[in-house]
């Protein structure tokens, strides 16, 4: 069996696929910043699952350090998935940049640099499969996200560019829409559940898109509709659109 | 949010709040005045509501196995289907299991729970070896029977009223198969299953299937199902000698929502409760079975408490103590099958001896019974309440959604020294659940 690199491995996500891959066999990689609390983690998934899993410190906006982390990362994942993410809330960085540049760097800069180096490596080996967890507030910027939606946007576009760039290898590259998730990330938040995805579905869903190398999978699947909707309202309409 | 437990009633707007480590615990209770913690929310009526909740559903990390001694120290929302998937495959399984797999570890403390096997292992309490509790001050300790052995003693069967369960050390039991060799026993009437209750005590698991509507001579006909885990030696089959430790398959049955109020009248129990009797073979029959069905009938079916419709149902369960059983029960089922609102899920067990400070099971005849919610359901349980208390008997918390302060407090003889270390323990009096508040706990 293989070994999944998990980048921002506190998330309710990450923690979902962790069982997920777990249970069907793989070696784990544990990746978050404030990692000791993984431990547990660790404990539970090895005597659950009776893989091998290992904790390692990371924080994605240490631009300068990613390359490095990774050259010195031992042994080497045959897949990685960027789960890391940071929604934030919308007026704080529009009042605040460093707030504004903390979103670039976790949603975009850091997780497509990481990616960047590891596609290195995997084409390089001529084997692997990269994950990027984006997110459908990539697909039209609205005043509520944008920050975090042109982030998002932009590491879609990264994705579909790598993707393009190593179809021709056997590395292949996922990209994941989802919509909403109950999680950390949105608790509290009045979401609408039918549109609102566990994350245990999530994580079925990104580790079958991995297994079957699909290359872009919404999550639920009524997203896909649901955005093509929105993003085919007119501009001069969508513009004055309460969103 | 709107939450409820099993039996959909009663129904509550709430916070739910969810702790990912001790910090974040910590912080919901220094900002919180009136919390109660919630596991899987099996319990029937509202011992895990209240405005705040504390959910357990993202602190369930199973943290050290003993491959020697098979014990177990886990986070309080690990769930029974949790551990029987990692552990029977290794040849372990829970002592004391209740007739759902789907409860938390924390839960099934704080209810300190039984199963069929309550005369020869106890509640689910001679089982853990430690608990690790945050209190209401945020402090973090550890109690066992040695260790704050009152702190211990009242959080096993207290509710959540103490604190928020953080971890427990509980102890497995070995077993050589995942099957267990049944014996499914027939008898006509309340008499002579209480008999056969008696002539079973060396069985390891024993309950019986109670018709509540059956009347005259036949009052308390039952079916006895008596059990013992099977021994390598004992499969029949190749396949299953060759994979003795076959594991639960995921359920696939559900009900996807409430069943329109009038589908569970009368009329179909008495059908059902007729069928299931007649379904029975004819006296007596001997079998292997697999520890799913066995154990967890109703978990075949997810959502099954939708069949009672939006209204919801409450589970009523009692004990007596022994010697007042051959009176007191059958009046009860008297009482019961003339009213004509029996349920047809009626379970009967005999429990050992227990003298706990808090928990539900004391030596005697056990009875649970579901009733729809009508009308005139809840004079009608008054009335029950009386005959109970008259017995000497008691009403289990966990499936209570409408008992008065004074049958608990008659019930329940050492009151006093709950309330006193939960006195001491909450300090910040924050622990509270809408049962806690009914029960002038
Ligand atoms: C089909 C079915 C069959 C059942 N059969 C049996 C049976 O045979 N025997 C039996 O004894 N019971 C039985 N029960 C009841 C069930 O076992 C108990 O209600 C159990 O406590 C439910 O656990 P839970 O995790 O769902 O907890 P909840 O229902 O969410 O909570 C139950 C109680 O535990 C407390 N609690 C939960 N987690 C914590 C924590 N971490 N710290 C502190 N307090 C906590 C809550 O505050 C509440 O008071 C049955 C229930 C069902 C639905
Ligand atoms: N929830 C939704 O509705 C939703 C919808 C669409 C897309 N998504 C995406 O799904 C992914 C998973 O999110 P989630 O819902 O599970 O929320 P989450 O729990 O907030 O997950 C985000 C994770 O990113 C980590 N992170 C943030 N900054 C970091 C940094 N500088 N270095 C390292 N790690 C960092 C966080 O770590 P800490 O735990 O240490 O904070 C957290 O574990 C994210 O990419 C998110 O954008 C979520």
């Amino acid at each position: 069996m293989g070994r999944v690199l998990l980048i921002g491995a506190k998330s309710d996500v990450a923690r979902a696929l962790a069982h997920e891959f777990g249970a069907a066999g793989y070696d784990l990689i544990l990746a978050a910043r404030k990692s000791r609390e993984l431990e547990r983690d660790r404990a539970d998934l090895m005597i659950r699952y009776n893989v091998g899993v290992q904790v390692e410190e990371l924080d994605i906006t240490d631009l300068e350090q990613l390359h490095t982390w990774y050259a010195t990362l031992e042994p080497k994942p045959d897949t990685a998935i960027s789960v890391v993410g940071l929604l934030g809330v919308q007026e704080e960085a529009q009042a605040d940049w460093q707030s504004a540049k903390r979103a670039y760097e976790t949603n975009l800069t850091g997780p497509a640099l990481l990616l960047e180096t590891i596609a290195a490596d995997f084409e390089q080996r001529n084997e692997g499969t990269i994950c990027g967890i984006s997110s459908v507030a990539g697909e039209r910027g609205r005043k509520s996200n944008y920050l975090y939606g042109s982030a998002k946007a932009g590491f879609s576009e990264y994705l579909s560019g790598l993707r393009n760039r190593l179809a021709k290898s056997n590395v292949h590259v996922v990209t994941v829409k989802p919509g909403f998730i109950d999680t950390k990330m949105t608790e509290g938040m009045p979401l609408p559940a039918p549109l609102t995805a566990q994350p245990e579905q999530v994580a079925k869903d990104i580790f079958k898109a991995c297994m079957k190398k699909k290359n872009v999978i919404y999550t639920l699947w009524m997203w896909r509709w649901i955005m093509a909707i929105i993003r085919n309202i007119p501009e001069p309409i969508f513009k004055k659109l309460d969103l | 949010m709107k939450v409820a437990n099993w039996g959909n009633y009663p129904v509550v707007d709430a916070e739910v709040r969810n702790f990912r480590n001790v910090d974040e615990l910590r912080e919901i209770l220094e900002n919180g005045s009136s919390l109660i913690a919630r596991g899987l929310g099996r319990c029937y009526g509202d011992s895990s509501l209240n405005e705040t909740i504390i959910s357990t559903s993202k602190w369930k990390r199973i943290l050290d196995f003993d491959r020697q001694t098979g014990k177990v120290k886990c986070e309080a929302g690990v769930s029974l289907d949790d551990i029987l998937k990692v552990f029977v495959p290794r040849g372990w399984f829970p002592a004391v299991t209740p007739g759902t797999k789907f409860v938390t570890i924390g839960g099934a403390i704080a209810s300190d729970v039984h199963g069929k096997s309550h005369h020869v292992t106890g509640s689910f309490s001679n089982y853990v070896d430690d608990i690790t509790i945050m209190l209401s001050d945020g402090r973090i300790l550890t109690c066992s029977k040695e260790l704050n052995a009152d702190l211990f003693w009242s959080t096993c069967g207290g509710m959540g009223l103490t604190g928020v369960i953080l971890e427990a050390t509980i102890s497995l039991i070995p077993i050589e198969t995942s099957y267990i060799i049944q014996e499914v026993v027939k008898t006509k009437n309340i008499g002579e299953i209480m008999t056969l209750f008696e002539e079973s005590e060396a069985w390891t698991y024993s309950m019986a299937w109670i018709d509540c509507l059956a009347t005259g001579e036949s009052l308390g006909r039952s079916v006895m199902m008596r059990g013992e885990h099977a021994k390598h030696e004992d499969l029949l089959s190749d396949r299953s000698r060759k994979q003795p430790l076959t594991l639960h398959k995921e359920s696939s049955l559900n009900v996807p929502f409430n069943f329109p109020s009038f589908t569970l009248n009368g009329l179909s129990m008495k059908a059902f409760n007729t069928l299931y009797y007649a379904k029975a073979p004819a006296q007596y029959k001997k079998s292997i079975v697999h520890y799913d069905p066995f154990f967890y009938p109703l978990d075949a079916v997810h959502n099954w408490n939708r069949i009672y419709g939006k209204r919801g149902f409450v589970q009523y369960q009692f004990v007596l103590p022994k010697e007042n059983s051959r009176e007191g029960l059958p009046a009860i089922l008297r009482k019961i099958s003339e009213h004509g609102k029996g349920s047809f899920l009626a379970v009967l067990k005999l429990f050992g001896p227990q003298e706990t400070v808090i928990s539900f099971p004391m030596e005697g005849y056990a009875l649970a019974l579901d009733f729809p919610i009508t009308k005139n359901l809840f004079p009608f349980l008054d009335s029950l309440d009386e005959m109970v208390q008259y017995y000497g008997g008691r009403i289990y918390l966990t499936k209570d959604a409408r008992m008065s302060a004074e049958t608990f407090r008659n019930g329940y003889p050492h009151l006093g020294m709950f309330e006193k270390s939960r006195t001491k323990f909450d300090r910040e009096q924050k622990f509270e659940s809408l049962q806690s508040k009914r029960l002038g706990l």
